[in-house]
């Protein structure tokens, strides 16, 4: 049934038209990255209401994160963010070696947001921050702070699973460009990683000034 | 294929395209997928029946005598789970939204049918992860999974049957997507949005809880097994947690989860309604537009279940007022039903029976939701049997009512088959009278103060709970005769042909059962949905 012979090579057997499968596509995209939203949205939530009663030990809590590899790691994913949106632009231009280069430097700028990470988790780890039957904190507020790891592993962690996944669907993009099944009319799974990517790094934009930036002020 | 010149051509559909297990697990058909859910829902259907028949033959005396208290609690924990998340959420959405909204929108299939087969396969994942979970001794946390009990104390396998819930919550969002896009992108030429069939309207609604609300309980749930696996404590007051903060999460989403099992419901019930008393559905744009509201008001409404957990009463009050509101848009489709009913030409086939049976046992579901979501009377019967005859008038009464109306109503488009009349009419006042037999008691027990989820109760009681045990049994019975008699039907039914209601809707146009692609002829729409009149003009002519 696929390979009707009305049908445009590229054309899935149940769409009309190119116009019609490609706003599907974006459309499904969308509706995919709502879900997420609300995903990450209870997690949100629980560090809302966790923070509003517990302001003091967050505060202590963000004053352990290393605001130097934080801040590199947000500058590394914006530049992810800017080589996914060349990727984009060389597939709507039908630059077959761009869009190949672009999707690399996107998953190497991930990569090392990804290895970073791991460093400072790593310090974290040997600092006995890690939430569970190794956490030590000294002082009144420990149990505060150790809520604070909790949310802090689970969120940024929630978040480099997705960055691994996208690094994966990445590669396969890679791969199909360099075979070249992406044309100007039909790309739309550039588009759809590209969606993706960028809110990935959204979330990002909201996590770091959450978990490192506020209560930094405050003197501890 | 080769054709050989002896046989007679056979008309190719999309049974019979292809036969062998292969052509069915790879399937991207819509069709096939909708008969592929309609195989493990019904498994788990009886599975879950299974479990509430000991439930009810233990409460038939007051003693414990069947099960220990333990035992009792993984047997109601597993049949709420397996009839929730395995059986009403995807009943009518994975089987008859999946069969009918591309024939009734005039597409050739789903918008991304590889996610469609996909949602099947992570059904069964979850699926799967339950049954371990049963195997290995089953849950006795209940289908709320509420914390701190869930989290720090049960000692069963919560984090089992949990991961299989947040599984499973994959496989209703990936078909929520599917429909939305669907709807969206794949409407016939002139299938406007005020032509569409009110199951797809109602579809729609529920695809937009599914997709804002499954994630939330997603996480919520996450969050429990994260907590007991890595003996973390997100919800332990120790670390300065919050255990009611689960029941906010988990409420947000199960609270519009009701409204994912009864708006399919009502969906088809428009569709029954409509076609039995030969009539446009009264204020069609009313009832549309009612589905939306109920979807977005239902997710205002969470707190109504934390009327006693330490929610503030002021909260409590707000949740009070907003919970009323959504009776409006409910009420709203019921009236303009009956409306509907008010001088069309009625016939009283089986479709139409469980249709009205609907109706009847909705509004006293709903009702009994109001005065639940009036605070003063919750206080006094919040977690007893009045909740669980309320939801089951709702779930069961309502959601499964319309569910088997649905499948008799698309039977014959689905096999090309028609069922015995007697037999199914005969299911269908069982089923009535056995489910008014089991429930109805429950709300006197419930108001006289009988507490749910304990496996004995004092001896006044004991009455009340026989009629209910009884009820279950001939509830049973109704739910077995469908079994039998559609599947008999699948062999030696008579041919239905391509409509046998004399029913309006595209998916009437094409044959029974229908191509792969679903028409022969791309259709066009150029009429609104359920003209009747113009069809029985055009007969007249
Ligand atoms: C065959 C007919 C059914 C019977 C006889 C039946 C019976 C029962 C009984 C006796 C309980 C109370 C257990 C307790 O708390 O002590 C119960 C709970 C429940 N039932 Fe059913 N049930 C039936 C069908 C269904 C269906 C189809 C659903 C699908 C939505 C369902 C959903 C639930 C839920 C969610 C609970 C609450 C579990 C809990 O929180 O304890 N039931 N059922
Ligand atoms: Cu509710």
């Amino acid at each position: 049934m696929q390979g009707e012979s009305s049908h445009a090579f590229g054309l899935a057997h149940h769409f009309d038209s190119f116009d019609q499968q490609r706003e599907a596509s974006y459309l499904g995209m969308w509706v995919f990255l709502v879900t997420e939203i609300m995903f990450f949205g209870g997690l949100f939530t629980a560090y809302v209401v966790y923070r509003s009663g517990q302001g003091a030990a967050f505060a202590i809590g963000s004053h352990e994160l290393d605001i130097v590899l934080g801040s590199i790691n947000t500058a590394v994913l914006i530049g992810s963010s800017l080589t996914m949106a060349l990727a984009v632009w060389a597939a709507q231009t039908g630059r077959r070696k761009a869009i190949v280069a672009f999707i690399l430097a996107t998953i190497l700028l991930g990569g090392l947001f990804l290895g970073i990470k791991v460093v400072e988790y790593s310090a974290k780890f040997e600092h006995h921050l890690v939430p569970g039957p190794n956490f030590h904190w000294q002082g009144p507020e420990a149990p505060g702070v150790e809520m604070f790891f909790n949310l802090y592993f689970l969120m940024t962690g929630l978040h480099a699973a997705h960055m691994v996944i996208g690094i994966g669907i990445l590669l396969v993009v890679a791969i199909l460009a360099w075979r070249g099944s992406f044309s100007p009319e039909n790309h739309n799974l550039v588009e759809g990683i590209g969606l993706y990517w960028h809110f990935v790094d959204i979330v990002w934009i909201f996590l770091f000034p959450l978990l490192y930036l506020l209560g930094r002020n405050i003197q501890v | 294929m080769s054709d050989t010149v002896t046989t007679p051509p056979r008309r190719k559909h999309y049974l019979n395209v292809d036969y062998g297990i292969k052509s069915w697990l790879l399937t991207q058909d819509h069709k096939r997928i909708a008969i592929l859910y309609l195989i493990s829902i019904t498994f788990f259907f009886i599975i879950g029946g299974v479990m509430a028949a000991l439930i009810r033959v233990e409460l038939a005396t007051p003693l414990g005598d069947l099960v220990e208290a333990d035992t009792y609690n993984r047997l109601f924990t597993a049949h709420g789970v397996l009839m929730v998340f395995l059986f009403l959420i995807p009943s009518i959405p994975a089987v008859l939204g999946n069969f009918l909204i591309p024939l009734m929108i005039g597409a050739k299939d789903l918008a991304f049918p590889k996610l469609n087969l996909g949602s099947w396969y992570v059904y069964n994942l979850g699926a799967l992860l339950m049954v371990a979970a049963l195997l290995r001794g089953g849950t006795d946390t209940g289908w709320t999974f509420y914390t701190p009990y869930s989290s720090t104390f049960a000692d069963s396998e919560v984090i089992l049957t949990a991961l299989g819930a947040f599984v499973v919550g994959f496989s209703s969002i990936m078909t929520g997507l599917n429909f939305i896009v669907t709807i969206h992108r794949m409407r016939a030429p002139g299938l406007t949005w005020f032509r569409l069939p009110l199951f797809v309207w109602a579809h729609y609604g529920t695809s937009l809880i599914q997709v804002l609300g499954t994630p939330v309980v997603a996480i919520a749930i996450l969050l429990v097994a994260a907590e007991r696996l890595l003996h973390i404590g997100i919800f332990d007051p120790a670390l300065g947690g919050d255990p009611v903060l689960f029941q906010h999460l988990f409420w947000f989403y199960s609270h519009p989860a009701v409204y994912i099992m009864i708006l399919p419901s009502m969906g088809v019930i428009s569709e029954l309604i409509a076609a039995f008393s030969r009539k446009r559905i009264f204020g069609y744009k009313f009832v549309a537009f009612s589905s939306l509201a109920i979807a977005v008001l239902g997710f205002l409404v969470w707190g109504h279940h934390l009327f006693v957990s330490s929610q503030s009463i002021y909260a409590g009050l707000i949740f009070s007022v907003l919970s009323m509101l959504v009776a409006v848009p409910s009420a709203v489709k019921v009236f303009n039903w009956t409306a509907t009913l008010y001088q069309g030409s009625i016939s009283w086939q089986t479709p139409m029976i469980y249709a009205l049976g609907f109706i009847g046992l909705f509004v006293i579901g709903g009702l009994t939701g109001t005065m639940l979501a009036t605070l003063g009377i919750d206080m006094h019967v919040h977690d007893t049997y009045f909740v669980v005859a309320h939801f089951h008038y709702i779930m069961v009464g309502g959601a499964i009512m319309g569910y088997l109306g649905g499948l008799h109503f698309w039977w014959p488009k689905i096999t090309g088959r028609m069922y015995s009349v007697f037999w199914s009419k005969i299911a269908a006042g069982l089923i009535f009278v056995g489910f008014n037999l089991t429930f109805f008691p429950q709300f006197l027990l419930g108001y006289m103060g009988m507490p749910r989820r304990y496996h004995a109760y004092p001896e006044e009681f004991q009455i009340l709970n026989v009629l209910s045990s009884a009820g279950a049994t001939i509830l049973g019975l109704g739910y077995l005769l469908p079994l039998i008699y559609l599947f008999w039907s699948m062999r030696y039914g008579e041919r239905a042909g391509d409509n046998p209601w004399g029913a309006y809707g595209l998916e009437w146009e094409t044959s029974s059962p229908p191509p792969t692609l679903n028409f022969d002829e791309p259709p066009v729409v150029t009429t609104e949905a359920y003209d009747y009149l113009s069809l029985r003009e055009k007969k007249l002519a």
